[in-house]
């Protein structure tokens, strides 16, 4: 039991992160929770960060190192925008993510999972784990929440979802992590990718199924009292 | 979370009610020498039976004396009772600080409930709005501290004796138009 709450505790996005990819671009999905030791600094966060108009990022690990790194990247891909002349493809904003990731990897603390869609290769993610390894996945979880998502993952994702199905798998599997993890916790957003554009949607608490042990919530204990 | 589903509130004898946060462990050992102490009083067989007081002294020491031989009970108890008439209201720490008290609370409960505990306790609240003051607390609690889990127990002890409720969930409000899209003014925020 922690006697000491340490509200000068970096803020840390404890966290479920996910990626999916599906036929015809990428689903994202993330918690909202960003705490402070023991505490809920933030119930409502945003944790899904836009890089370019068809590329966005998870974050996970401190808030601070992921948003210095996500605002970077940001940057360098506008100006590479410019002088490209057409929109950056996803690749390059997970190489930069990368860039930054590895050679500051002593002193950040942040992993990421990048997400988007261009016209050479479609729909595709992303992720950047905590070293600054590379790596390129059909689905990708990370956060805290992720340890209950692994066996999860490995009897529920298939190739080839349709986005209905593939954004149902996002919101229950970070629905699971929540269940589970104090860490995450709050809302379900998702940001889904496609040649069509960016799609953003909002999945609060109570909207979530229930699982294990959960009970269905009421207004008040006088409600069950007089009900029965 | 491994336990949502941990009880952690016992009457003890028939005037009394222990509630303890920290380790379960511990908690029940607690429950073990509580219930060897009711059973003594008991086959006195005089009529008399140890008030919230009584239990609350005892536990004062329990916890007290194992702090001093470093090696401590970690928990953080809440004991309440009723005995002729009489309410009581008090709670020992893991190091052995006892004190009575109209509203107490432990753990991120004495940063987030106690103020609104003292803004809105008084002395003729009804059943009614003691418990909807104890589930604003709750409530708050289950949005800010990170060690929340969306279950909890009411306890309601009288001169008739104890009664615990059933495990129930809170409703939650995330509706407001700001959680929506809390980065549109500043992207790359929180």
């Amino acid at each position: 039991m922690d006697l000491e709450m340490n509200l000068n505790a970096p803020h840390s996005m404890g966290t479920t992160i996910i990626g999916v990819t599906y036929n015809g671009g990428v689903v994202l999905g993330a918690d909202s929770r960003t705490s402070t030791g023991m505490y809920v600094a933030n119930r409502a966060s945003d944790k899904i960060t836009q890089l370019t108009d068809n590329v966005y990022v998870c974050r996970s690990g401190s808030a601070a190192d992921s948003q210095i790194v996500s605002d970077y990247v940001r940057y360098f891909l506008h100006q590479h925008t410019i002088q490209l002349g057409q929109s950056a493809t996803s690749k390059v904003a997970a190489n930069l993510i990368r860039l930054l990731s590895y050679n500051n990897k002593t002193m950040l603390e942040t992993g990421l999972i990048v997400g988007g869609w261009d016209k050479y290769e479609g729909g595709k993610i992303y992720a950047i784990p905590l070293g600054g390894t590379l790596i390129e996945q059909p689905f990708a979880i990370g956060g805290s929440g992720s340890s209950y998502l692994y066996g999860f993952f490995d009897q529920a994702w298939k190739e080839g979802m349709t986005k209905d199905e593939a954004e149902q798998l996002v919101v229950k599997a970070v629905s699971l992590a929540i269940a589970r993890d104090g860490a995450s916790g709050g809302v379900v957003r998702t940001v889904i990718i496609n040649s069509e554009g960016v799609a953003r949607n909002f999945y609060p608490g109570d909207k979530l199924q229930l699982w294990h042990e959960e009970l269905e919530p009421q207004n008040s204990l006088l409600d069950l009292l007089n009900s029965s | 979370m491994r336990y949502k589903s941990v009880e952690r509130m016992k009457p003890i004898g028939k005037h009394s009610l222990l509630g303890a946060s920290g380790e379960i462990s511990d908690f029940q050992e607690i429950l073990r020498y509580l219930n060897e102490l009711i059973l003594y009083d008991n086959m006195w067989d005089n009529g008399n039976s140890l008030g919230p007081k009584e239990v609350h002294n005892y536990l004062t020491r329990v916890m007290y004396n194992r702090r001093n031989k470093f090696n401590p009970l970690w928990n953080s108890l809440v004991l309440g009772g009723v005995k002729n008439g009489n309410k009581y209201l008090g709670t020992v720490s893991m190091i052995g600080v006892n004190f009575k008290d109209n509203h107490v609370a432990t753990g991120f409960g004495n940063h987030l409930a106690q103020p609104i505990l003292r803004q809105e306790w008084h002395k003729n609240l009804s059943f009614e709005d003691g418990d909807k003051l104890l589930e604003k607390c709750m409530c708050v609690l289950l949005y800010r501290d990170r060690s929340a889990v969306n279950k909890l127990q009411i306890a309601k002890i009288t001169e008739e004796g104890v009664t615990i409720n059933q495990p129930y969930s809170l409703k939650t409000y995330w509706e407001f138009s700001t959680f929506e899209n809390p980065a549109q003014g500043a992207i790359g925020s929180w």
